[in-house]
């Protein structure tokens, strides 16, 4: 009889305890290291903001202290105002429209291949045992090692950057959309014929639709290498672009003029990649 | 010619499966998965196979359906031996297979649309058997917003949408838990009740067997062989209290020594 309030007291100073430590929120040490578990949204993008001032500040902090010499580092706002006067004379737009060109080009054409080829072959085991073995085999080919020869067979006009960016793409998204169409549900298969669905429909009917959000991805992320290899044509055999401004900046030592292609090759794939994220969150929004 | 068969066609028919063997691999390393299955489900009859796992009885609805090639023997259905996969067997797997891109309505309409069945005649149809299932309110989510049970309602209403002669079911409601099973059950045979679709149905569930059934076939494992045939014959409609009646608890008994002894002999 006396131990019965006792423990009862005991487990009622338990419960207050843990519903304590949940108001309160448990020590924030405790929540950022546990794996998986999300963290306050407002925490997440102030430090997505802070580590930019850190880059920028260090930045600054490099070029005033005199401890790296402008002609390596140029001085941020030298760079912005490099920016501004290119952007005002129309000649940073210039580049920057022959640069989406190439690219565009090269990754369309590579793509409106690679897809339906790729979803074939990897629905059709025929059409896999055909291609796989040069496929793989060209796959780790350097696209780099080819530049010459396309210079030698192609010329030096847009037609050999794009066939770079090309070469570059087109047998990554080619295995990796393969991959995607190979892993669709077998039984999601077998259910369509049950239903109807004639063996020549399915991959229309049924791998596609079930693959876009993948091949979405797989657009999205080789996006981002066509403008890698758009900079390696460039840098090579380019009248303009700005990979061809970043080469002719380094002969006169304009670092400011390089820092700003560069920036703006970031500033064109950032915008690439959300407008990927965006077509996929459109199209396939069952996948979200 | 076609199309006349079509509209004269009875829309539940029987199934014959005659003398039907299944091997996996070749030489040495071949597995003997089903041995001279023989049985015959008459038009709108309820036919459960029940076995062990592993017994082969999902690779005899696979090979009813058309979707795995038998070894030897012959199947039939509606008068037509199988050769390969196609709508007159409606088939509701054990795995969700709802087309996560269509939301339930469309999932339901696949069928009807694949046969050319016109738009204002497919709304009906949807509309109907989505309100069979209970899900009419769904009709516009996707399927990754449902819960188990509703997916396979959905799967229920889309096997039935497309009008087949027989209805195959490969354990439908092995990944439920056991309240969502029951009222699955339920919701089965009362949708039966209104179709009258031959059904042949597999399960390791015994309990589920003896409730729907008119006939159960009781499977040996490795090779898979029919080991008795067992008339329910309780009266329907049926309700879950039928459990707790002695010539049901007879039957459990029955079929668990049947598979009891498979184990045995085993080992």
């Amino acid at each position: 009889m006396t131990l019965a309030p006792n423990t009862s007291s005991l487990v009622g100073n338990g419960v207050t305890a843990r519903v304590e430590e949940g108001q309160a929120g448990r020590s924030v040490l405790k929540v950022i290291a546990t794996p998986f578990r999300a963290v306050p949204r407002s925490l997440s993008i102030t430090l997505g903001f802070m580590v930019w001032i850190a880059v920028i500040g260090g930045w600054f902090a490099l070029t005033y202290s005199g401890a790296v010499k402008e002609m390596f580092l140029p001085r941020p706002e030298s760079v912005l105002s490099t920016t501004i006067s290119m952007a005002l004379d129309g000649s940073l737009w210039e580049h920057v429209f022959a640069s989406v060109q190439v690219v565009l080009i090269g990754f369309v054409l590579s793509s409106i291949v690679a897809v339906p080829l790729g979803l074939t072959m990897g629905t059709y085991r025929i059409v896999q045992a055909v291609l796989e073995p040069l496929v793989n085999f060209i796959r780790y080919l350097p696209v780099t090692s080819f530049v010459p020869l396309f210079i030698l067979w192609i010329g030096i006009g847009i037609e050999q950057r794009v066939a770079v960016i090309v070469f570059g793409v087109f047998f990554q998204q080619l295995v990796m959309i393969a991959d995607s169409a190979r892993s669709v549900q077998r039984d999601l298969v077998n259910a369509a014929y049950t239903l109807g669905t004639k063996r020549g429909d399915t991959v229309f009917h049924i791998v596609f639709p079930a693959t876009l959000p993948s091949v979405l991805d797989v657009l999205r992320v080789t996006m981002g290498w066509a403008w890698t290899y758009l900079v390696v044509a460039e840098l090579v055999a380019a009248r303009s672009g700005l990979g061809y401004i970043s080469l002719k900046a380094m002969r006169g030592f304009q670092v400011d003029v390089i820092f700003m292609a560069i920036a703006m090759i970031g500033i064109l794939g950032l915008c690439t990649d959300q407008l990927f994220r965006g077509i996929r969150r459109l199209v396939a929004p069952w996948a979200n | 010619m076609d199309a006349l068969n079509l509209t004269t066609k009875p829309k539940s028919s029987d199934i014959g499966i005659d003398n039907v063997v299944l091997r996996y691999g070749k030489g040495d390393n071949a597995v003997l998965a089903l041995d001279g299955i023989s049985f015959h489900v008459v038009p709108n009859e309820f036919c459960v196979i029940v076995g062990p796992s592993g017994c082969g009885k999902s690779s005899l609805l696979y090979l009813v359906a058309g979707l795995e090639e038998r070894t030897g023997g012959m199947i039939v259905v509606g008068g037509k031996p199988v050769t390969e996969p196609g709508p007159d067997r409606g088939m509701v797997f054990q795995a969700y297979t709802l087309f996560p891109w269509l939301t339930v309505a469309q999932n339901v309409e696949y069928g009807p649309k694949r046969k050319g069945i016109a738009p204002a005649e497919r709304r009906v149809i949807v509309e109907h058997f989505l309100h069979e299932v209970g899900l009419a309110k769904f009709a516009n989510h996707y399927p990754s917003q449902l819960s188990g049970g509703m997916k396979q309602r959905v799967a229920i209403a889309r096997a039935l949408a497309n009008d087949p002669d027989v209805l195959l079911m490969d354990e439908p409601f092995g990944a439920l838990d056991s309240q969502t099973r029951h009222s699955m059950q339920k919701l089965l045979l009362r949708i039966w009740d209104h179709s009258k679709k031959t059904v042949l149905f597999v399960t390791h569930d015994i309990d589920e067997a003896i409730l729907l059934a008119d006939r159960v076939l009781v499977m040996s494992g490795r090779p898979g062989q029919i080991k008795k045939e067992i008339r329910v014959g309780l009266p329907r409609p049926r309700s879950m209290d039928l459990v707790m009646e002695p010539n049901f608890i007879a039957m459990k008994r029955e079929i668990l020594e049947l598979l009891k002894n498979d184990e045995d002999d085993e080992h």
